[in-house]
């Protein structure tokens, strides 16, 4: 069989697995980031209601498209301090995997609809 | 919601119980076992999941009580499962509750339905059931936590300002976030052992739970858990 046909069988076969197992970028927004972030990505989550600094708005095109991927992957996977930011905004590398938060960071783009400086 | 049915106890089983002291240990486990099913498993995990991930977080409608043994105080859950209220301010999973009010988005209160109460002595059957599941003895015995006493201010500064745990918890009725269990009962809840080791590392416990480890050094995790036990005290 030719290599690439074969690469994209495999890729087939393997893709319902996949999608089932792995939580998407959007899920895992849901899951630990809306809580503080808002169900919209506006910022205004349940828990801003007593909050000293208020969260980043993930939909603001201006300040997102001011942040490169790299920033924001280390300010998911490391926590707010790590770019200079509020300890309010925690750490994730023990929820997340890198590649997960490359797909968490992929879906901020979309929440922005914005692209990396 | 729908509330099941529940079960109650035989008036004989509990008068068999009661007489002979429950002398035949085996048969008053198994009416115990028997009344946790029939009555909490619809809501509640009794068993470890398959497999956890984030949409059984996202899906499930209760608190997992299949290490209820290594964490819960007994005389807490005798006490709870008579006359229960709100310990996480937004329910189990927050996102199941929210809508997206004026200013910010909210837990309406008629989202969250009362918890089931039971009598005296169904409560204290449960909860010697739920006291016999201990899948985690080992996390609990590698812990060696002694509370003791702390500056209330401190305390809070440290819970607030500094380590940012205040985000997500609340640290008194009303005050605080309330994607995450109440803390300011969480004292006379829990056990001391897993309080100090469920913020050392949540994800031993609920390896999909959103909560972040932030990676605490001992004594900084002995310092939010002696301020955590002193808010029950007051
Ligand atoms: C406990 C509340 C809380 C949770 C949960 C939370 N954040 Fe944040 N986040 C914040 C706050 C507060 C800020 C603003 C920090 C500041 O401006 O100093 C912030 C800022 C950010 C920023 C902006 C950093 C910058 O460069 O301006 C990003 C990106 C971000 N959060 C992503 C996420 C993602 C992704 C998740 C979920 C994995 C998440 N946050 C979960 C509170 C939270
Ligand atoms: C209708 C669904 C339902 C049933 C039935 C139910 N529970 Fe619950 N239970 C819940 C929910 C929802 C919560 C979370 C309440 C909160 O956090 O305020 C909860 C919380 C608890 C907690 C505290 C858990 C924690 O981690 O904080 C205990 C203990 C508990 N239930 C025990 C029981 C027992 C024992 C039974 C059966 C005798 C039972 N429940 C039946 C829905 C249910
Ligand atoms: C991003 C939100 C978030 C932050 C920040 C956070 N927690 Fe939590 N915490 C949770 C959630 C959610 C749970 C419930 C987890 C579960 O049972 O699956 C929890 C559970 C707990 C518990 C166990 C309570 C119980 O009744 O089961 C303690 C104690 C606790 N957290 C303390 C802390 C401390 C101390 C900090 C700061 C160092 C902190 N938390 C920061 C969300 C958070």
């Amino acid at each position: 069989m030719h290599f690439l046909t074969r690469i994209i069988l495999i890729t087939l076969i393997s893709a319902p697995a996949l999608a089932e197992s792995e939580a998407t970028g959007k899920q895992l927004y849901n899951t630990y980031c809306t809580q503080c972030h808002g169900i919209y990505g506006d910022g205004w989550g349940v828990n801003t209601r007593d909050i000293e600094v208020l969260p980043r708005d993930h939909t603001d095109s201006g300040e997102m498209s001011a942040r490169s991927d790299q920033e924001l992957f280390k300010a998911i996977k490391h926590g707010g301090q790590a770019v200079n930011k509020s300890i309010l905004m925690p750490n994730w590398d023990a929820n997340m995997s890198d590649a997960e938060i490359d797909r968490v960071v992929r879906y901020l783009r979309e929440l922005c609809n914005c692209e990396a400086p | 919601m729908i509330q099941p049915k529940l079960f109650h106890l035989s008036t004989v089983t509990l008068l068999v119980g009661v007489i002979s002291g429950f002398s035949s240990p085996a048969l008053a486990e198994k009416t115990a076992k028997q009344f946790v099913e029939t009555n909490c498993a619809g809501c509640h995990a009794l068993s470890e999941p398959e497999s956890s991930t984030t949409t059984r977080i996202r899906e499930r409608k209760a608190p997992d009580l299949y290490y209820a043994g290594n964490k819960f105080q007994e005389d807490w859950l005798i006490q709870w499962l008579q006359s229960p209220t709100r310990i996480r301010p937004g329910g189990t999973f927050f996102g199941q509750n929210v809508v997206a009010a004026e200013d910010r988005d909210i837990v309406p209160k008629d989202k969250l339905p009362e918890h089931p109460a039971f009598n005296a002595s169904e409560a204290e059957v449960a909860a010697s059931y739920l006291m016999s599941l201990t899948p985690y003895d080992e996390l609990i015995s590698s812990t060696a936590y002694v509370p003791k006493p702390i500056s209330g201010a401190m305390g809070r500064m440290n819970f607030t300002k500094f380590k940012g745990c205040v985000a997500c918890h609340e640290l008194e009725k009303g005050y605080g976030g309330i994607s995450g269990p109440e803390v300011h009962t969480a004292g006379s809840r829990l056990k001391p052992e897993f309080l100090y080791s469920f913020i050392k590392n949540p994800q031993a416990w609920a390896p999909k739970t959103f909560m972040s480890n932030l990676h605490l050094d001992d004594s900084e995790v002995q310092k939010l858990s002696d301020f955590i036990t002193t808010l029950s005290k007051e």
